[in-house]
């Protein structure tokens, strides 16, 4: 924050005709006295409408029509072409009945797996990287790459290196003897590769947050717990621990968030949706049934289940925040 | 107990670079095939330094029509988006931050629960209804969605002019500047650091962007490079030309790495503070 306030300041000293009152407190400007200067006031207020008026539009038109376009839709025979007639719940009925919606439902969940992974690892790292090591900038770096990546680019290099004969993973594999695979193409390893290529690609992220948090612990406590003769593991579990705790829950939440829309990897990687489609993630199925079926109707009636798990996620990461000491500001 | 010290670091050293190893090792590798010819690929032993080193793969891909289509209709796409949205994006957030409206704060609220509607759940009768404008394979239902700003930047510059005195917009207001000179000379100076660091995030967001465009795009002249490059995969993986589709995606992922290469320590800086701040 520190070198923010300098920007900040830098920025006040070159207006010139202006006195900045350095170091003051974010000062709230006192209750407007109607009577006095109204008008001004008046004038803001429209100013104020016109700045926020561009995203209060594109939120209208593009998330809050469609979102209750999609509600309603989920009630229809919908095919995005014809007129749509109202069916009732049918479209739920046949979900629940449907063994592709349950068998996509849970591999999105399956794929979870991979997050406590890729948060532990993280969390590694990231008090290894603490240490101030020399190079800790470059090997920041060089865990990030992954992140900025584009997906479908590191889709498409992934599925090149679970390649069965030629794959780059099998190749490593065979240094150790051992005969991969075909990764794939096998029900029971498409998962694991998918999760280990989303392990790979996240890890650099959630290590950011996690230096960033350990490094905002205050040194004084390690410190006392060194007078108190802690070791290593102790000062982890009494100290570190408890103050990544918010990127932690910070950090799940938002996965889980994300996992729920695993879509890229799936569609470049097995774009059949994998051996008996073992791989296929609902938001895949979604798009499926509604681009390539035009089944629209009962696309909306699914993409409404996975609103609903995403909502009560989001609900649960708002109450549990507000009891946290950790706060938004 | 220096001693010891000293040896777990290096252990520790040992791990990092075993790790970043793994980390870079892939992207290596892709770099490696897309400069083999087709036959080196299936070459036992695996080569990591291809023998010779074609450039025959880069060559093709350059003839292919729909790499150029490509990466003209990505660049118009993420910078108009981007560029116009990001002043729509401060704008609010100015507004936001440090101007009197009625509700304001609930209407900062709903706009931030937009968050939890992700593009998935209202993919479909978005499509419908830019289908219904006759926008299907166009650029437009990529565009003109995010020239209206972006929540999750206005959030962050919001965050960022809380630390900005009430009382210097209040003393320019008596110097007779208006809201607009206020805006640009003041306000946006000011935040310029935290607006480019969320420019490079959206700008690489956009950049990468692949569900949308496969939703939208159907001719080759029209498609963004994600979709160009996941075709390839598609269309010369049956001939195995793995070289080809390799280099296709290093080809895409370059200028986002460049990017980043060159604002790694702004983008770095702001995406550790952005999950301190939640």
């Amino acid at each position: 924050m520190a070198s923010h306030r300098c920007l900040l300041l830098k920025g006040v000293k070159s207006m010139s005709g202006i006195n900045p009152v350095v170091g003051a407190k974010d000062v709230k400007p006192k209750k407007p006295k109607k009577q006095k200067s109204s008008a001004l006031y008046k004038q803001e207020h429209r100013v104020a409408f016109l700045f926020v008026l561009a995203p209060v539009i594109g939120f209208l038109l593009f998330s809050v029509y469609p979102f209750a376009y999609s509600i309603y839709a989920s009630f229809t025979d919908w095919n995005g072409l014809n007129r749509m007639n109202f069916i009732g719940f049918d479209n739920f009925v046949k979900l629940f009945q449907d063994p592709y919606f349950y068998q996509t439902l849970y591999n999105t969940v399956f794929y979870m797996i991979g997050i406590p992974i890729g948060l532990g690892l993280a969390l590694l790292l990231a008090i290894a990287l603490n240490r101030g090591l020399r190079g800790t900038t470059f090997f920041r770096t060089v865990y990030y790459i992954p992140v900025i990546s584009s997906l479908a680019a590191i889709s498409i290099m992934w599925a090149w290196a679970y390649n069965g004969d030629f794959g780059l993973v099998n190749q490593v594999l065979e240094i150790f003897g051992v005969q991969g695979p075909n990764w794939l193409e096998n029900t029971s390893t498409v998962k694991p590769a998918i999760i280990l290529m989303a392990v790979w690609k996240g890890l650099g992220y959630s290590m950011l947050l996690y230096l960033a948090a350990i490094q905002s612990v205050s040194k004084s406590f390690y410190e006392a717990a060194d007078l108190d003769g802690a070791n290593s593991f102790q000062k982890f579990l009494n100290i570190t621990w408890p103050m990544v705790k918010p990127v932690t829950f910070f950090l799940v939440i938002t996965n889980i968030i994300g996992g729920f829309q695993i879509f890229t990897e799936i569609n470049i990687m097995t774009p059949t949706g994998g051996p008996e489609y073992s791989a296929a993630s609902i938001v895949w199925y979604v798009w499926q049934k509604a681009f390539k079926y035009y089944q629209m109707g009962y696309g909306s009636a699914m993409s409404l289940i996975l609103f609903i798990f995403i909502f009560i996620v989001t609900v649960i990461q708002f109450y549990l925040n507000r009891k946290s000491d950790y706060s938004l500001d | 107990m220096k001693k010891q010290k000293r040896i777990t670091d290096i252990i520790v050293y040992i791990i990092l670079s075993l790790g970043s190893i793994l980390m870079i090792g892939p992207l290596l590798w892709m770099i490696s095939t897309s400069l083999k010819d087709k036959t080196g690929v299936f070459a036992l032993p695996p080569q990591w330094i291809p023998d010779p080193i074609q450039f025959e793969a880069y060559t093709k891909l350059f003839q292919l029509d729909t790499l150029g289509y490509g990466i003209k209709n990505t660049i118009i796409v993420s910078l108009s988006v981007t560029i116009v949205g990001t002043i729509t994006s401060s704008m609010a957030a100015f507004a936001f931050a440090k101007l009197r409206m009625p509700f304001k704060d609930w209407v900062f609220l709903i706009l931030l629960a937009s968050i939890m509607i992700p593009y998935p759940i209202i993919m479909i009768p978005q499509f419908v209804m830019f289908s219904k404008i006759g926008w299907v394979d166009t650029l437009l239902p990529l565009i003109v969605p995010g020239l209206f700003g972006n929540i999750t930047m206005i959030f962050f510059l919001r965050q960022y002019l809380a630390n900005v005195p009430y009382s210097l917009i209040e003393a320019a207001k008596v110097d007779g500047a208006g809201y607009l000179q206020i805006f640009f000379k003041l306000i946006f100076p000011v935040i310029r650091p935290a607006v480019a660091a969320q420019f490079i995030l959206w700008f690489m967001g956009v950049w990468n962007d692949y569900l949308a465009p496969l939703i939208y795009l159907n001719s080759p002249e029209k498609q963004t490079l994600q979709v160009v490059i996941a075709n390839l995969k598609a269309t010369y993986a049956i001939q195995t030309d793995y070289p080809l589709i390799m280099a296709g995606s290093v080809v895409s992922l370059l200028p986002v790495l460049i990017v980043f290469l060159i604002f790694q320590k702004q983008i770095i800086e702001s995406v550790a503070l952005s999950g301190v701040k939640g």
